[in-house]
């Protein structure tokens, strides 16, 4: 009935815009790209054609291997307490008996939304050897004697990029959580009251299994966003022997600092083929956990 | 007795719990603190001292910093550039995701899965290609670039489809077409009102989404007068390298309207993020 009455033929009209400008603006540059990493192009003179010399110079590239190395340290460093840290923020916030709950989360989430770049710059002043904040309070405490040199320390300078991310994210994925823990509803727990289940039983046995869709969600949302890192690290620098530049941070560098575009295209899809990778990793990890 | 004993440790536990959650709260808020209150001090003060209370040189830093940077049209260059492009970015998930939801046509299911497939790809994939296609257009150093790719957004479509689905009465279609309205009067005059309340969250997304972004711009855009406020950010920290209290100033008129602007639409964008994820 619905079917006769809704007019197919407008349907076509209305994603239409959708499709062309994600044909124009989206895949052609996508497709483009490709092309333009079987050639060499300085961007001045015309790409000429050189096969597939760009991707074996892409196997043989330790640039590229160290920035993929760099990247999931840095990505591991800062998903796993973020993880921990939300999921138990998240559960402590769904008490009943919790006040200010709007204020707590609003606060929690505030770092999320305010740009990568600016937050970039803000710690790498606090963190600056000689006028930043963290030694001077560090100092003023009496936990160190003299001015920490943190970027000259290839540990230290995955660190903090890393702390800074887990600063900027672990909000997001609170209010996922909690958004999770609330869909769960409340006769699983009273069920399980009554066969004399405690706070930290239900917790394990319910609040967690039932919590598995919603991690699988931050789960993959956390490996494709984890694995484009750019603005903030960007910010705070390569770190000693470039041991915090992350992958995106080598395709910006090569195609847009040293115009080497085509190249740039090749590192572009070398870094796709590392994503879909690591995504297909963790969805099937994910899965056979089940 | 037992309660009571019971009860003195439920106490003390709420304290650390509470004590626990304002520490992490301060830790969010900290930074933003201590980068507004050494923005009013001057530089030799800055290099040599932890600062806790207000100076008063913020204008002394933020002349410095304007003599370069002109970071005011940057803000103005950005909000133009983000209201502009969440207009266009609703507008289009709004028709595209209402087609997809009242309209019933062949291949829907498959498109509307390539639809949603366009979100897996990371978007650096074909910046390159872009940057080319955008010369050949003759669209560098243009907003274009930064406007037209706000057409699609596959998330958007999914969440008005979402809303439609549930909360646009089909009925309501019908009757509009029986008083002879043609279908995209229809949907401007009917349609678009009711889902505000999809919209309006949508808008909310894209708006922060298009505030923040960089890499587009800042390959896209030359000239310095017609930047946006993330691109000069990194600029000043390049270009003022130790003249820190100039860097602090920029960093505080780049995070003050957002700080002003979420703590209006804080509820909002909260349920927002809550909703898109439990759906998604």
């Amino acid at each position: 009935m619905i079917s006769k009455i809704n007019k197919s033929n407008y349907g076509y009209l209305f994603i239409a815009p959708f499709f062309i400008g994600f044909g124009i603006f989206g895949l052609i540059p996508i497709l483009y790209t490709f092309y333009l990493s079987f050639t060499k192009w300085d961007g001045f003179t015309d790409p000429v054609y050189v096969g597939l010399a760009n991707y074996s110079r892409l196997l043989h590239d330790t640039y590229f291997y160290q920035t993929i190395g760099n990247t999931l340290i840095i990505w591991v460093m800062s998903i796993v307490p973020q993880l921990i840290i939300a999921l138990i923020l998240a559960i402590i916030l769904n008490e009943k008996f919790i006040r200010g709950k709007h204020f707590f989360r609003a606060v929690y989430y505030f770092p999320h939304i305010i740009t990568p770049i600016t937050l970039g710059v803000m710690f790498s002043l606090m963190f600056d050897w000689q006028t930043g904040s963290v030694n001077k309070v560090l100092m003023d405490l009496g936990i160190v004697s003299e001015p920490v040199n943190w970027f000259s320390s290839p540990w230290w300078s995955r660190t903090i990029v890393s702390a800074v991310i887990c600063w900027q994210y672990f909000g997001f994925n609170l209010i996922v959580f909690i958004a999770g823990l609330q869909s769960i509803s409340d006769e699983v727990y009273e069920a399980a009251k009554m066969d004399g289940a405690n706070k930290w039983k239900s917790t394990l046995y319910i609040t967690l299994p039932m919590l598995r869709p919603v991690f699988l969600f931050t789960f993959i949302t956390s490996v494709i966003g984890g694995l484009q890192l750019f603005d903030a690290p960007l910010m705070l620098g390569d770190g000693p022997n470039n041991t915090t530049r992350t992958m995106v941070m080598y395709l910006y560098q090569t195609a847009f600092k040293n115009f080497d575009y085509s190249y740039g295209a090749t590192v572009a899809y070398g870094i796709f083929v590392v994503v879909m990778i690591l995504t297909a990793i963790t969805a099937k990890a994910s899965k056979l956990n089940e | 007795m037992i309660k009571k004993a019971f009860q003195f440790d439920w106490f003390i536990l709420k304290i650390i719990i509470y004590v626990m959650l304002i520490a992490i709260a301060l830790t969010c808020l900290l930074p933003f603190y201590s980068m507004m209150i050494t923005s009013t001090h001057t530089n030799s003060d800055i290099a040599r001292k932890l600062l806790i209370v207000p100076g008063d040189q913020f204008l002394v830093n933020y002349h410095r910093l304007i003599e370069t940077v002109n970071i005011w049209r940057g803000l103005g260059n950005t909000l133009f550039i983000t209201i502009t492009a969440t207009l266009i970015n609703v507008y289009f998930a709004a028709l595209a995701g209402y087609g997809f939801s009242k309209y019933n046509f062949r291949y829907k299911g498959v498109l509307f899965m390539i639809t949603l497939g366009t979100m897996m790809i990371p978007g650096q994939l074909g910046i390159i290609g872009f940057y080319k296609l955008m010369d050949v257009f003759h669209m560098l150093n243009t907003y274009y670039p930064l406007l037209l790719t706000s057409i699609y957004n596959a998330f958007g479509i999914f969440l008005v489809k979402q809303f439609a689905d549930t909360s646009v009465p089909t009925e309501i279609i019908e009757s509009g077409r029986i008083d002879g309205y043609g279908e995209m009067q229809l949907f401007h005059r009917i349609i678009l009102p009711l889902m505000s309340p999809a919209l309006a969250t949508l808008a909310i997304f894209a708006f922060i989404g298009k505030w923040n972004d960089f890499l587009v711009p800042m390959i896209i855009l030359f000239d310095a007068d017609m930047q946006t406020l993330p691109v000069m950010i990194a600029s000043v920290k390049s270009q003022f390298s130790s003249d820190f209290g100039a860097q602090y100033v920029g960093i505080v008129i780049s995070v003050v309207p957002i700080l002003v602007f979420f703590s209006f639409m804080s509820k909002r964008i909260i349920n927002g993020v809550a909703a898109g994820a439990v759906k998604g």
